[in-house]
């Protein structure tokens, strides 16, 4: 049972993380329609913003204080993101409102290549590390409860607190403000957004900052547990089953579906892992999104999807 | 309609051309509306006047022709300009905002009208609290005027038609616009539907005073209502006045009759 718990807890913060990731492809998905390839490049390129100017920050202002490094670090990443942010509507998005998906798609992938190629440009190409001192070593739970407790990896747990509040905060701002009610209009209807006197292009770079912002959270909670390399812009592919499962337009659907994929990943490894030789962790994902595309295509919470005949 | 005063000429379309590739979609047509008047659009299908409609909102610009809202050339203006200037509009196939409420869908047509920034919104400050408020009463006050007090928190997609029609109407009286410009709003109605919707157009027009530009198929209905009306056939304009000279009109009668062209 001990063992058990252990794995679903660790597998619920794997999942977590996944969550993060995904939440930034649904929240540009839902306000602009663009299915968003670079947001892997975005968790790269932030990681990198973050790991390299708390490297280089102590060094200009000459002070050896980490946790003001990493502060700042943060602030200048936040800023990066913001300027990335508002040159991607300025330079592509703006030319293309009204365009089929696939144009959307294809500039999207455009922009991956340039934000990783410019990405290592600016702040190199080796691997970084980002220590914003999380604890390495892990805690022992609820001894009391079960024969040798919890093994619980500390550094999982703050991830998946961070996530958690990330996330909830995101929600309040989208359900509760002006601004976030402005957001809903324009993933709607764009059109019926913009005769109401809802400016497209501010939104659109609002959005395209949230997204940035998780994807700097994710860099950074990744990136101090992996280090920073290339190798990140990649796993933002591990959360296009977690897209798939929750539905590409549904924010609970991705942070349920994060959990879900972290879950399954985690307790078919071990259970089903011994029968089949292992290795299911890298492919069960992807299983069970193509499972959920021949079954509920629009996803666990994702709008159903009508046509007009 | 004797006895209401109209104003200054508050729109004035001036010789507008509009053609997509080869198709001429509106050819060298002109016509004014006056303040506080009610102003129709009237056709048969493909004469144009979603367009005119269109144009008149910013979402096609005109290739010829010039635009003037209260005395300023506005040719060039897209739709957030439209409703930056006073404008607001309904659309003929309803877009709504489905996923959302009611109320939350009149809430945004308040988006203009709200000063608080993104910081203050976002950790629900003084002033973006007290905005809220004073626009959430505005938006009550326009439901209780369209009858839709019970259907507030209701998402907008699961709503019958015609509803959903009145709360396009509501989202587009939340701007509080000068000029209102409707789309067909009769489109697809039952015929109680239609009286309550000619009803609540001729209020509007009345208690707020909002000038009103709609286009309509139902000739019956927009004759009811209208004060003055244009009528287009084949991108051009073949008739202007009020209901009982453009009945009069021979060309009118013969295009509605489909007579030779």
């Amino acid at each position: 049972m001990a063992f058990f718990l252990e794995t679903l807890l660790g597998g619920l913060m794997s999942g977590m993380l996944y969550s993060l990731v995904a939440l930034g492809f649904v929240l540009i998905f839902k306000a602009s329609g663009v299915f968003n390839f670079a947001q892997g490049a975005m968790v790269l390129f932030a990681a990198l913003a973050m790991a390299r100017f708390s490297e280089w920050i102590p060094g200009w202002l000459g002070m050896d204080n980490l946790f003001l490094a990493n502060v700042l670090a943060f602030a200048v990443a936040v800023v990066v993101m913001f300027v990335v942010a508002w040159l991607i509507e300025r330079l592509a998005l703006r030319y293309l409102v009204n365009q089929e998906g696939a144009t959307l798609l294809m500039a999207t992938l455009g922009i991956a290549y340039v934000l990783d190629g410019v990405g290592q440009t600016i702040f190199g190409s080796d691997i970084y590390k980002i220590d914003v001192g999380m604890p390495k070593e892990p805690v022992m739970m609820l001894e009391s409860v079960f024969e040798g407790g919890i093994l619980i990896n500390k550094e999982d747990f703050i991830a998946a607190l961070i996530a958690a509040l990330l996330v909830i905060s995101l929600s309040i701002f989208f359900q509760k403000t002006a601004t976030g009610r402005a957001l809903r209009a324009v993933a709607d209807d764009h059109q019926a957004a913009q005769s109401i006197g809802i400016p497209l292009d501010r939104i659109w770079v609002i959005v395209w900052c949230v997204a940035g912002i998780t994807a700097l959270v994710a860099g950074i909670i990744w990136g101090s547990k992996l280090g920073v390399q290339f190798s990140l812009s990649t796993i933002a592919l591990r959360a296009l089953p977690v897209v798939i499962l929750g539905g590409l337009t549904s924010v609970p659907g991705a942070i349920i579906g994060g959990l879900i994929i972290g879950v399954g990943e985690k307790l078919s490894e071990v259970y089903l892992g011994p029968y089949v030789g292992g290795g299911i962790e890298i492919w069960f994902a992807y299983m069970l999104a193509l499972v959920f595309l021949l079954f509920r295509p629009q996803g666990l919470f994702g709008e159903k999807i009508i046509d007009r005949v | 309609m004797s006895g209401r005063k109209f104003g200054e000429v508050i729109l004035d379309l001036k010789n507008i051309s509009l053609s997509f590739g080869g198709v001429k979609a509106l050819q060298d047509i002109s016509f004014n509306v006056l303040e506080h008047e009610i102003r129709a659009i009237i056709g048969p299908n493909g004469a144009g006047k979603s367009s005119m409609l269109n144009v008149i909102n910013g979402v096609y610009r005109p290739q010829q022709g010039d635009i003037i809202l209260r005395g300023e050339h506005h040719a060039n203006m897209d739709s957030y300009g439209a409703a930056t200037a006073g404008l607001a509009r309904t659309f003929q196939n309803i877009a709504l905002f489905k996923g959302m409420s009611v109320l939350d869908n009149i809430m945004t047509g308040r988006n203009l009208k709200m000063k608080a920034n993104m910081l203050q919104q976002a950790i629900w400050f003084g002033p973006a609290m007290r905005e809220e408020l004073e626009h959430r009463a505005k938006v009550e006050e326009i439901i209780d005027f369209l009858e839709i007090q019970h259907i507030r928190k209701t998402p907008v997609g699961r709503l019958p038609y015609g509803l959903q029609k009145r709360v396009d109407l509501a989202r587009a009286l939340a701007m509080e616009p000068q000029i209102l410009l409707l789309d067909e709003p009769m489109a697809g109605m039952n015929v109680e539907e239609k009286q309550d919707m000619c009803r609540f157009i001729l209020d509007v027009n009345d208690q707020f005073g909002t000038t009103i530009v709609l286009i309509e198929h139902d000739m019956g209905v927009v004759m009811d209502i209208s004060d003055r009306v244009v009528v287009l056939d084949y991108g051009k304009k073949i008739g202007d006045g009020t209901p009982d000279e453009v009945r009069a009109n021979p060309e009118v009668i013969s295009a509605y009759l489909g007579a030779s062209h």
